[in-house]
């Protein structure tokens, strides 16, 4: 009883044992930051990956591809049974995007997909992050009217509105064109007419000559109208771009960070890629753009492209002759929740052995491991430094509290005439630590929960009083930092703060604990 | 005198105690405010943690002590400390007894090893050799989890500097020795009794206005009455003080001094008191005088007017 009246005494009238535990305070509040942060943002990262990417991809590196896919496709649901939910056949190649923007013309590496529109959405979110809000229902490679996201306004006008007036524009020019071509050979008639009649005169080579080096295009042949592809009411096949491939993310004069867009839906653009020959030869093809593509990984955005599978197919001659069957590069599937990736890809891997079939089995987390890994790597790493801050901050509560036992010594001499036992004064001063513990980790946890939840608005502050960016959407693609509290994270880094807090104790307390009475008694 | 071995006491069996008459007396009328312990009354207490079967030494060169009569026997008390490897004797064979409901003096000069003796009565320290013996029992080779027992139980001790802790209040200082005792179920329980003692003391010591306030706000003499307070709490049969008076004037030490006596007097309590003041010394019933840690004379105001052999 004693011992509870004097911990809270003590506590209540020893602020400075409080200042030493500021110490863990900070630390459980930075700790918590920290790990809230770091698990927002690998989960964002994660889910996104995990939404663009298939659970498990099947790949070959064969120019050719893999041929009778649907072969493959009977083979790995025989193999992996109930727990596939969904299949797909892609076609990914390495290819050059080229476009034209106020005359230059501009060019791009990028991942060519050939994806299935039937069943690629069986695997993939990929729809989920197209702008146009049709496309997020189902993608069809079909050029929209209008409706790209209104809210990026130098997306505007897109579409079939921005196309059309586009296309009318450049027609007039070539009509212009022709209508010149027109009187050059009206022109160039007279001249014919003007040299024969010279001719039947009899007249010199160079007045001819003078007259033949007129101006202009001499346009060969008939006087049909050229047939013309016609842009404002055709398209040609739809490609769906990654956003980071037709935008430029900057901040406008107010600083608000403003996607400007130099490709927009609506655009034509040239993909030059490998046929499937030996060697593969490039082969180009004209592209409508109909939408665009932001899944926020700056990496996947800025180098993905996504056409329809038929065309590449057809394009680079993966048909077979005979069926008609198109080969693919890759098989995506997709398992069921709760199923075991790594077992179901040793099972693939188990099923097509590289001795037969050059075949290659990731899980998704295989093909982002090594970025998956630094994120886990740092937030472990930043675990431990701000558990040394703790511990640090232990050495702090352990000196404050030699200086308390000291102070207290003639208060322990009394307590022990008294009668107190020594394990009841060790116990006054492991409580005092669990005490002090306690309420430093309950002010830590606090603070950093509210760090955590008006982090943005910190940010922000911070960003006004240094005038530096903390989080700068430009590069993250996030608009706010995003965060996660796990219940779990927060009662294992309060305990370890409350223990770290009462180890610090345990020694002061032995020594308040083995003080003799009388020499207490009698300390000045 | 020769008494003991007719008598040879069991501790805690109260068929002892009519032995000494006035003792018993004053028992019987410590009873009004008394708390009886809720698992283990004082009497059974002693039987706990005294060792029973210790023998009684009857051995003094000065006077014969009878543990029947006296309450604390120490007999043959060696004590030396050590400072740089060189042992400083402090007591060089002391013998001491206190009789019941007696007030004794130890009185001597600065370092003529009154307090270590005090100390030592009180088992704040262990002797190098020699015992001593409470109510029959010998407490100095007693573990040290049953002297602190001894200490909250059966012995209060009042210091020349008050010793209050300064964190807590009037009450709360009171209340320590308890708090100390009991667990904290047993205390809640008890609670109210305990505090309605306490206040009974406070009360009887005059500080019943001042129960509030902590050590800091009370003067000397006060502090001095709370700490007698604190010692009586949980109803000891032995009174340590050491040099009660020591750092008070002259009028509040007397006045310290006879609430001393009054508690002598009215309840029978037994008192040891350390003092280096000889006209205080001279007020008290019994006087041991140390010189160089060897007790130069008893002196005994009352011996002869006691029955010789009880």
């Amino acid at each position: 009883m004693y011992k509870f009246l004097l911990c809270m005494r003590y506590l209540r009238t020893r602020w400075i044992a409080l200042a030493s535990i500021v110490s863990v305070t900070l630390g459980v509040a930075t700790l918590i930051v920290v790990n809230s942060v770091m698990e927002g943002f690998s989960t964002q990262m994660q889910e996104r990956m995990h939404g663009i990417l298939s659970d498990v991809v099947l790949e070959t590196r064969s120019t050719m591809g893999i041929a009778q896919p649907g072969w493959y496709e009977e083979r790995i649901r025989a193999r992996l049974g109930d727990s596939v939910s969904g299949v797909t056949t892609v076609v990914t190649l390495p290819a050059m995007l080229t476009f034209q923007h106020n005359g230059n013309s501009h060019t791009s590496q990028i991942n060519l997909i050939g994806i299935d529109q039937k069943t690629y959405a069986s695997v993939s979110d990929f729809s989920k992050y197209l702008l146009h809000p049709e496309n997020n229902e189902r993608l069809d490679f079909v050029l929209k009217q209008s409706g790209y996201d209104p809210t990026r306004k130098h997306l505007q006008p897109s579409g079939w509105e921005y196309r059309q007036p586009l296309a009318r524009y450049r027609k007039s020019s070539v009509d212009r064109l022709l209508e010149e071509a027109k009187t050059e050979e009206k022109r160039y008639q007279e001249l014919q007419e003007k040299i024969q009649e010279q001719q039947e005169e009899g007249g010199n080579d160079t007045a001819i000559n003078s007259l033949m080096a007129g101006p202009g295009i001499k346009i060969a042949g008939s006087t049909e109208p050229i047939k013309v592809f016609d842009a404002e009411t055709e398209q040609r096949t739809g490609i769906v771009l990654g956003i980071g491939l037709g935008s430029l993310r900057r901040r406008d004069a107010e600083g608000r960070v403003d996607d400007y867009f130099f490709l927009r839906p609506g655009d034509d653009v040239q993909v030059t890629f490998p046929n499937a020959g030996t060697p593969p030869r490039g082969i180009d093809e004209s592209f409508t753009v109909v939408d665009f593509y932001e899944s926020k990984m700056s990496e996947y955005d800025s180098t993905f492209a996504f056409v329809p599978i038929e065309k590449l197919q057809h394009s680079r001659g993966m048909l077979d002759p005979r069926t008609g069957v198109g080969s693919v590069t890759s098989i995506q599937i997709k398992l069921k929740p709760g199923t075991d990736l790594n077992a179901a890809r040793d099972a693939l891997r188990d099923e097509f052995p590289p001795t037969h079939e050059f075949v290659e089995v990731r899980t998704w987390k295989d093909t982002q491991g090594p970025l998956l890994a630094a994120v886990q790597l740092e937030t472990t790493i930043l675990n431990i430094l701000l558990f040394m801050i703790i511990a640090v901050a232990g050495f702090g509560i352990l000196a404050t509290f030699f200086m308390i036992v000291v102070e207290k010594t003639r208060d322990i001499g009394v307590l022990k005439s008294l009668g107190a036992t020594g394990s009841g004064i060790a116990t006054i001063f492991l409580g005092y630590g669990v005490l002090l513990g306690t309420v430093g980790a309950g002010i830590g946890l606090v603070c950093g929960l509210i760090f955590v939840w008006k982090i943005n608005d910190i940010a922000k502050v911070i960003e006004w009083i240094t005038g530096r960016e903390v989080f700068d959407p430009t590069v993250y693609y996030f608009e706010t930092i995003p965060t996660i509290i796990h219940p779990f994270m927060l009662v294992w880094v309060s305990i370890g703060a409350v223990l770290i807090a009462v180890l610090a104790s345990v020694l002061p307390s032995i020594r308040a604990a083995r003080m003799h009475p009388v020499e207490a008694l009698r300390y000045e | 005198m020769n008494s003991t071995t007719s008598n040879n006491p069991t501790i805690g069996d109260s068929a002892t105690f009519p032995q000494a008459p006035h003792v018993l007396h004053a028992r019987t009328r410590v009873t009004p405010w008394r708390v009886v312990h809720p698992d283990e009354p004082l009497g059974s207490d002693r039987t706990d943690a005294l060792d029973s079967e210790t023998a009684v030494s009857t051995a003094g060169p000065i006077r014969a002590s009878d543990s029947s009569r006296d309450l604390i026997i120490a007999s043959g008390l060696t004590k030396a400390y050590r400072r740089h490897k060189t042992a400083v004797p402090v007591l060089k064979g002391v013998d001491f007894a206190a009789e019941r409901g007696k007030i004794t003096a130890i009185i001597g000069q600065s370092g003529s090893g009154k307090s270590t003796l005090l100390h030592l009565l009180g088992t704040l320290d262990r002797p190098d050799s020699g015992e001593i013996i409470f109510d029959g029992a010998r407490i100095d080779s007693l573990p040290t989890r049953q002297q602190d027992r001894f200490r909250n139980r059966q012995l209060g001790m009042i210091f020349q500097f008050y010793h209050l802790l300064p964190e807590l209040t009037l009450l709360e200082n009171v209340l320590t020795p308890a708090m100390i005792s009991y667990g904290a179920l047993q205390y809640w329980r008890n609670g109210r009794e305990i505090r309605e003692r306490a206040k009974h003391l406070i009360e009887m010591v005059g500080l019943s206005h001042r129960m509030k306030h902590r050590p800091r706000e009370l003067s000397g003499g006060e502090m001095q009455r709370t700490a007698i307070a604190r010692a009586l709490v949980t109803n000891p049969s032995l009174l340590l003080a050491d040099e009660p008076t020591g750092n008070l004037d002259h009028e509040t030490g007397s006045s310290i001094l006879q609430l001393l006596r009054q508690l002598n007097e009215e309840h029978g309590l037994t008192i040891v008191m350390v003092t280096h003041d000889e006209s205080i010394a001279n007020q008290c019933d019994a006087l041991v005088r140390l010189k160089g840690g060897k007790v130069e004379r008893l002196e005994a105001q009352y011996w002869d007017a006691l029955p010789s052999s009880i």
